[in-house]
């Protein structure tokens, strides 16, 4: 990881989002460096799904600005995020669970072909080819969401972030339904992100699992920054004491 | 793509899976062909066999088929539209009543606008108003039961335009009835749009999980509203068709309709809840139901007898679907 040389593919400063007179977020700076993890640290409540909204474009910031690749911009919804290259895998996976793998994977953005029907012979082998690559280990792309199990749904969910981020991916904990050796696959796959160069932002109450994945570590405690930490050089007690904000 | 980690998938567990995905197919089917056997056999000295009776039941079922088409449309998107009856008798009173007073192109407009104009109605409800579509299109199904019945003071409205009853009714085109070549068409058109178009991807989506659909970017609203509108459509068309095909119109055409058509689409593989369906098998499903009332007539039953026994075949047939499709 070099931080230096390159720009951030996300750059939040001063973000700030009130709720009437309750303020949800202030003073939230932060920037995400291609190829980077950061997770996103926080008591229930401590803001973490706030500014997940705020940077997937469903809340407004009230304050602040958000930079994407160097070009501050305003996102008035979902799809002005998507089409700035940053995806999300919601907690409840926003998956269709009675469709198909191939048609989940292109839900919205549907490929057709010259006489506008479904191209469904290159959704296929888009996703067999992503599926590969992410060693998501699923029956086939034609398998059913609902005959999936939870590893294997989630590994699905981020293959299709994956396929369409070109910026940035959200994860929103991404193992919190999940069993030992599906939790492990799903790291692994989070982990094979990097290489793609694009910047990861996890949400996580599991701080094994943080520590294992993670670059930079950023604590929020009641809507406040409290800090942004190397992983390498920090350890879990310091981390703790960030979010209770007990010594 | 087969790897599949023996952790992860228990290849037994998926494996049947794929056994009840496909019997589940071919429920619709397999009762089709019982139905038929048993009244070929039962009826076979009452002329259940002739041509002219089994293209009999396929000019009959006609319109229920196309109103079929719409509700597999509506009920993938997770809505339900109860008015279609209604908006048959609507349509073909305010087709024949303008035919007679404009001609044919004002009929025929007439009719298919009376639907697209109720379909609207639902469909702002549901949509935009976000009213739950059972209770909208309940109420649009007495309303427009009650425009029907007072448009023309109960009295039956001759369809005499020739033009209009050989197009919509009794014509032929290269030997074929016209009727067939509607239902031909109709499921075609349907198909491809149900399962080779963006438009029907976002359907299914939609009543599948419409946060999932809403979040990827789909109007939810707006493929409600459109759903709606089809269903609206398609119900005119198959009032249009009854005029046609009966030479006149009244108040009580589709009356009966609603259940014969819910029945069909289930029993075809498409799910009262949402997110899954079939063109094709609503097509089966409607020539089963279609075959069904042909046979106990020629069995000699009583109306009455004709609609208990109906009825019980139709739970039977939909409790057989349901159970195969819920696990």
């Amino acid at each position: 990881m070099t931080v230096t040389d390159v720009s951030p593919v996300l750059k939040l400063t001063d973000i700030r989002k009130n709720f009437d007179a309750v303020t949800a977020i202030e003073n939230f700076s932060l920037d995400i460096f291609p190829g980077e993890i950061v997770a996103l640290v926080g008591d229930n409540g401590a803001g973490k799904s706030t500014l997940i909204k705020i940077i997937s474009g469903v809340y407004a910031p009230s304050a602040g600005t958000i930079t994407i690749e160097g070009e501050t911009v305003t996102m008035a919804s979902a799809s002005m995020a998507r089409a700035h290259g940053i995806e999300v895998v919601y907690q409840d996976l926003a998956l269709a669970d009675q469709q198909t793998v191939y048609m989940n994977m292109f839900l919205g953005r549907e490929p057709v072909n010259r006489f506008g029907l479904l191209d469904r012979g290159k959704m296929i082998s888009d996703t067999e080819k992503l599926v590969q690559e992410l060693d998501v280990r699923i029956p086939s792309a034609h398998a059913t969401i609902r005959d999936l199990s939870g590893g294997q749904r989630q590994g699905v969910a981020i293959a299709r972030a994956t396929h369409w981020a070109s910026k940035l991916i959200l994860l929103d904990e991404p193992t919190a339904a999940l069993g030992v050796a599906e939790t492990a696959k799903v790291e692994a796959i989070v982990q094979s992100l990097k290489t793609r160069n694009i910047g990861v932002l996890i949400i996580s109450h599991s701080l094994d699992q943080v520590f294992k994945l993670s670059d930079r570590i950023c604590v929020l405690r009641r809507g406040k920054q409290i800090g942004i930490r190397k992983t390498s050089e920090t350890d879990k007690n310091e981390i703790v004491s960030m979010i209770t904000g007990v010594n | 793509m087969s790897k599949t980690n023996p952790s992860l998938v228990p290849s037994g567990r998926s494996l049947s899976l794929l056994g009840k995905a496909n019997l589940q197919q071919y429920v619709v089917y397999l009762g089709f062909l019982a139905i038929f056997l048993f009244f070929a056999i039962v009826l076979r000295d009452s002329g259940f066999l002739t041509v002219r009776n089994l293209s009999n039941i396929v000019l009959q079922t006609a319109p229920v088929t196309i109103m079929a088409i719409g509700l597999v449309f509506v009920l993938s998107a997770g809505e339900i539209d109860l008015s279609i009856g209604s908006i048959v008798a609507v349509s073909a009173l305010a087709g024949a009543v303008a035919m007679n007073g404009y001609g044919i192109t004002a009929g025929i407009a007439a009719g298919l606008c009376a639907g697209l104009l109720i379909g609207l109605v639902n469909g702002v409800l549901v949509a935009y108003v976000r009213l739950p579509s059972f209770l909208v299109t309940l109420a649009t199904m007495g309303l427009f039961a009650g425009v029907a019945r007072s448009l023309t003071d109960l009295r039956s409205i001759p369809v005499t335009n020739s033009a209009f009853t050989g197009f919509f009714g009794s014509g032929t085109l290269l030997g074929i009835p016209s009727l067939v070549w509607w239902t031909v068409g109709a499921i075609c058109i349907g198909h491809i749009v149900y399962r080779h178009t963006r438009f029907g991807a976002h359907v299914l989506a939609t009543g599948d999980n419409n946060r999932a659909a809403s979040v990827s970017g789909i109007s939810v609203p707006r493929i409600r509203l459109t759903v709606l509108m089809m269903s609206g459509v398609l119900a005119s068309l198959a009032g249009l068709l009854y005029a046609g095909r009966l030479q006149a119109a009244k108040y009580t055409l589709g009356e009966t309709d609603l259940m014969t058509v819910i029945a069909a689409v289930i029993v075809g593989g498409t799910l009262l809840n949402g997110g899954k369906g079939s063109i094709i098998g609503a097509l089966v499903g409607s020539l089963m139901m279609g075959m069904l009332n042909n046979g106990l007539i020629l069995m000699g039953l009583s109306v009455s007898d004709q609609m208990i026994v109906r009825g019980l075949i139709i739970l039977a047939a939909v409790a057989v679907s349901l159970r195969e499709k819920s696990r």
